[in-house]
């Protein structure tokens, strides 16, 4: 009985906070755009390959390094060709792909793994919050550089293992930040409502404790993908990330870094694409920042009134 | 004082063997030195004579034990490429990182404080937008792709500066600007956040209330109080920079820790790679100490 009164009104609710969630968006209008650039970008990574796979392999030796914004050759050229003559907007919105998964794959294994031992360490005793965050004290100090190395001689060089390589990387910051979420939201009244009435260890780190951390764990994930793509590329252009012919953004950077002085497009739309989407990426975590802290959301919505 | 510089460098040292047994055991999975030294028609031969000059044809464990008793009496083994004791090439590399990364962090600190204050001032005004610019550009632009920009603009097309190498001053401006922009973009926004709490405070509306001028009250007044957090930040952005900067000592060609730890990482130069994570560790271990002491001057409630 209790429960079927209890759920109707959440779903409504769940569906007004959506639209009003839009309605927000719509009115910060750089989190807008950036929302816009970003839902593109994921157009490129999920449908890029199948569309232009062919047109960014395809060599052609007359067409080496030909300049951006000329025309004569077709569309796809208008950003110029790269060393071997393939058009550099067809191998940009390919490399979308694999610069995506990587990032994204990397986001999402650090936010469980880390998520899943901040939880641990902030809930339960002292001792294995210790061990866990010594550990993760090691992790951190660990040059990420030598790590990329050894993945990269002991289990090859592939999207999975750079994925792995970053993700390690990474799951120190989850961690901390959920433990000390957790820490302080355990204290709160309703948890402590929750362990009188009885509730499984299970239900309270589950049912209470994660939707409230939810919110912080997602801003940092939006802001932490911008930088774990920034660091692919980085490793990328050391050489030691991605290997061709799988092509990120970073690597054709790196590609088109020995031909600086004759034509500096190879180097130039690549990063530039990196900056584009990290710079919406930031954009857009700056926004949920405030529009999904219920203390700061104020800001966002009562704009309208104000402008009425 | 002297009882917590203590305590850190007991719980430093602990994490440093930990990380120094790992990277010890997971450096040699990178593959075999023979491969990469001797030419590529070399017989097995020659190469079971090289690992027996080096040391690397015995038990690793073996090989371990022999690396922490040498570094016990200070001795970190030599360069397998450059055939010199390893701690002097990661010295000699140090020598030019740290002039490197003082003056960039002097120049970040120096600037986002005068900069942050006065944006927290005057909030929404065109110094403020400004810092926002460079932070986000700071945030979302890779430094590789800033130096490569910087390279075609200033070196190739305005033919200003040089492109890469050291021996002027000139070589300093671009990989000290490109490394300049991240740490400022961060600390800029942390003075501006601190210093606008800090000038909500009551003890700021009694320095207005007595005619305290703007420049001091800024400068005097509240900077010092805002300063805890700042600190903080700085810390951490010169720990990376002490680190060394990979990427822009590679673009730049600049002979510092970073290039020296990428190549030999690549190169499988066992020990020039454990002598920079050592010698980097304790250039961290120092600033930490020293970050403690700027607190404990600034915030006379922690010296207790």
């Amino acid at each position: 009985m209790s429960d079927s009164t209890a759920v109707k009104p959440v779903s409504q609710d769940q569906n007004k906070g959506a639209s009003a969630l839009l309605g927000m968006l719509w009115r910060d209008k750089f989190a807008f755009v950036s929302a816009i650039v970003l839902l593109i970008i994921m157009a490129f990574a999920i449908f890029g390959p199948a569309l232009l796979g062919d047109l960014a392999t395809s060599q052609n030796l007359r067409g080496r390094n030909s300049p951006p914004f000329d025309l004569s050759r077709g569309w796809i050229f208008v950003l110029g060709g790269d060393s071997l003559g393939r058009p550099i907007l067809a191998r940009l919105i390919v490399a979308a792909q694999s610069t995506m998964a990587v990032a994204a794959g990397a986001v999402a294994t650090a936010l469980v793994i880390g998520a899943f031992f901040g939880l641990i360490a902030g809930y339960m005793g002292k001792t294995a919050s210790q061990i866990i965050m010594r550990l993760a004290d090691v992790i951190m100090s660990f040059p990420s550089l030598l790590l990329a190395v050894v993945v990269l001689y002991v289990l090859g060089p592939s999207i999975p293992n750079m994925i792995l390589v970053l993700a390690i990387t990474r799951i120190p910051i989850y961690l901390r930040t959920t433990r000390a979420e957790v820490l302080e939201v355990r204290e709160r009244m309703f948890v402590q409502a929750a362990v009188v009435m009885g509730a499984s260890h299970r239900r309270i780190v589950l049912r209470h404790i994660l939707p409230v951390i939810a919110p912080t764990l997602i801003t940092i994930a939006t802001l932490d993908f911008a930088f774990v793509m920034l660091a692919e590329s980085s490793l990328s252009f050391l050489g030691i990330g991605i290997q061709p012919p799988s092509i990120t953004w970073g690597l054709m950077v790196s590609q088109g870094r020995p031909y600086l002085n004759t034509a500096w497009w190879l180097a130039f739309w690549p990063g530039l694409m990196i900056v584009i989407t990290a710079l919406s990426l930031n954009l857009l975590s700056n926004w949920m920042r405030v529009a999904l802290d219920p203390a700061q959301r104020w800001r966002l919505e009562s704009r309208k009134s104000t402008d009425a | 004082m002297i009882k917590l510089v203590g305590q850190r460098a007991i719980a430093s040292l602990l994490s440093l063997s930990v990380l120094m047994v790992m990277v010890f055991f997971l450096s040699r999975l990178t593959g075999d030195p023979a491969a990469l030294f001797l030419p590529i028609d070399a017989t097995e031969q020659m190469k079971e004579q090289f690992r027996a000059l080096h040391g690397l044809d015995r038990p690793i464990l073996e090989q371990f034990g022999l690396y922490i008793r040498d570094v016990l009496h200070l001795d970190f083994g030599e360069s397998l490429r450059r055939a010199r004791p390893a701690i002097d090439i990661v010295l000699e590399a140090y020598a030019w990182t740290l002039p490197l990364a003082l003056i960039t962090m002097a120049l970040v600190i120096v600037a986002a404080i005068f900069l942050g204050s006065i944006a927290a001032f005057n909030v929404g005004g065109v110094i403020d937008r400004g810092i926002s610019v460079v932070s986000l550009i700071g945030a979302s632009a890779p430094d590789f792709w800033i130096a490569i920009v910087a390279i075609v603009v200033f070196a190739i097309n305005l033919a200003w500066l040089p492109t890469s190498g050291v021996g002027t001053p000139w070589h300093w401006i671009m990989p000290v600007g490109i490394l300049f922009i991240r740490p400022f973009g961060l600390i800029v926004q942390v003075v501006r956040g601190s210093m606008l709490s800090a000038l909500s405070a009551p003890y700021v509306k009694t320095a207005r209330a007595k005619g305290v001028k703007n420049g001091p009250l800024i400068f005097v007044h509240t900077l010092r109080n805002a300063m805890l957090p700042v600190i903080t930040v700085i810390g951490d952005q010169a720990a990376a920079l002490l680190n060394g900067a990979v990427i822009v000592e590679t673009i730049f060609g600049f002979p510092g820790v970073g290039k020296l730890m990428i190549d030999s990482i690549l190169q499988r130069d066992f020990n020039v790679v454990m002598a920079a994570i050592l010698v980097t560790a304790i250039a961290i271990f120092i600033m930490n100490i020293l970050i403690d002491i700027a607190y404990s001057i600034l915030d006379p409630r922690i010296r207790q």
